[in-house]
């Protein structure tokens, strides 16, 4: 039996480039098909139907059309356009990093439904307000999940001893906790056992429980570290939208204007 | 490409595959321009060949605005029949080009080639915002329209701008973002809707 000509999916757009005159490739994360790739025509014109249900961050019910390469997107109608997301540039730059990842841990053409689900609720949690760093360090720790880099944080990777309140340590090479006796040679950074009770918290929690949970600046701080650098040993290189987070956090920090750093010339 | 069929001539296959470099340009596109070119009459290709070259050869960036010039400052920026108090910020020469078009707009320019995307690793210090900051800071400039595209990263980029231009106390203004002329409204998406809605104009 030949499979149907066109066919319809919802998707989150999470990446786009330019294709041609006015065409993009986009990349969809589908409840159904997982991460796919399409082609949208014409979308780079003003009076294009569907550009602005194509446009990032955003979920929208697609019709496409197979190709022999790529399929074509030939109708969409969005469905959260989440809003709230586009008007606020720190947002922007907190949903772009989920997208990132997203696109960075699934493999191409493979169902995974709770990803799907998961990246949309995390688009719904940024646009709703919260504690943006509580929403993304839930996020990365249910997404490792779900790319099959569980953090072991219950007990000690190498001895399975059950870990004592104490500083242990966390190891992105063993994937978990190593207590104090195991440290050996392997490269690994410290961790309060405070972070790790709320990691271990946010493992094993809907989001709905750990939404109230209050984290004080130190402790996020050290968290989001600690996860990034478990990220990058995954992926073995940077996550590019850190940059401009870093970047973006760096100016309220400070509380100053930092437009450029003036050792770095712009590009000509 | 298979070595049976590449053209006899090493100079066509040549054209043929510095023609296959070009946005848009397939190798069919590619033999096809490759043959009329040699078809056509020598003073053509000579032109076309002259072109070429001094596109790159006398073309420079305004010193000032950023514009692609044969002169710095390009004809824009010296011409002073313009209003120098409003600068418009735009990601691409092009742009200018389209604004220039309606004939409506009498500032000047500043184009930032490029436009802020975090998840491909632009950030600020790869586009000319800097440049655009010193500008600003002789105190000349009493209105900057941000013109970048409405789309996410010009967005971003609008609103990153924003952020650094107002508490210079220069006004800043943002292209109206709403339903394009020719198009129907049942089909427009909902950022655009609520925007066209929210900056509605008396009749």
């Amino acid at each position: 039996m030949t499979k149907p000509r066109t066919y319809k999916t919802e998707a989150v757009i999470i990446k786009k480039t330019k294709l041609g005159e006015a065409g993009r490739i986009l990349t969809l994360y589908t409840p159904h098909l997982g991460k796919i790739q399409a082609v949208a025509k014409g979308v780079r014109r003003p009076r294009s139907k569907m550009a602005g249900h194509l446009e990032l961050l955003t979920h929208s019910q697609l019709s496409l059309a197979r190709g022999r390469n790529l399929d074509t997107v030939i109708g969409a109608q969005t469905i959260n356009s989440f809003m709230p997301l586009k008007i606020d540039l720190d947002l922007t730059s907190y949903a772009l990093y989920a997208t990132e990842l997203v696109n960075q841990f699934a493999a191409d053409n493979v169902e995974d439904y709770p990803l799907f689900q998961l990246l949309v609720e995390t688009l719904q949690n940024l646009s709703q307000g919260g504690d943006n760093e509580l929403i993304l360090r839930y996020f990365e720790i249910h997404l490792l999940d779900m790319a099959g880099f569980r953090p072991q944080l219950q007990h000690c990777v190498t001895c399975k001893s059950t870990l004592k309140e104490a500083t242990n340590l966390f190891s992105p090479g063993a994937g978990g906790v190593l207590c104090p006796g195991c440290r050996q040679s392997q490269f690994a950074y410290p961790l309060s056992e405070n972070a790790r009770k709320v990691l271990l918290l946010l493992q094993n929690s809907d989001y709905g429980t750990v939404s109230g949970l209050e984290i004080d600046r130190e402790l996020s701080r050290q968290l989001e570290m600690l996860m990034r650098n478990y990220i990058r040993y995954l992926l073995e290189r940077d996550v590019k939208s850190t940059a401009w987070m870093d970047s973006l956090r760096g100016q309220i920090d400070d509380n100053q204007i930092r437009p450029y750093s003036p050792t770095t010339p712009a590009k000509t | 490409m298979d070595s049976n069929l590449t053209p006899t001539s090493g100079a066509v296959a040549r054209l043929i595959q510095e023609l296959n470099k070009l946005p848009g340009i397939g190798p069919k596109s590619a033999q096809r321009l490759a043959y009329n070119l040699l078809r056509a009459p020598e003073e053509q290709t000579k032109m076309l060949a002259e072109a070429l070259l001094s596109v790159k050869q006398q073309t420079k960036l305004c010193s000032v605005c950023f514009n692609i010039t044969d002169t710095d400052p390009c004809p824009i920026c010296l011409n002073s029949q313009r209003e120098r108090g409003k600068i418009c910020i735009v990601e691409q020469p092009q742009d200018i080009l389209a604004l220039e078009h309606t004939r409506i707009y009498h500032g000047l320019y500043h184009v930032l080639h490029g436009a802020i995307s975090p998840t491909e690793g632009v950030g600020t210090d790869d586009i000319r915002v800097k440049e655009l900051m010193d500008r600003l800071r002789d105190g000349s400039v009493t209105e900057v329209i941000l013109a970048t595209n409405p789309n996410l990263e010009g967005e971003t980029t609008a609103m990153y701008l924003n952020k650094l231009i107002s508490p210079l106390g220069i006004v800043v203004t943002r292209l109206a973002r709403g339903l394009p002329f020719g198009t129907e409204l049942e089909y427009a998406d909902d950022v655009t809707l609520t925007r066209a809605i929210e900056g509605r104009q008396e009749f």
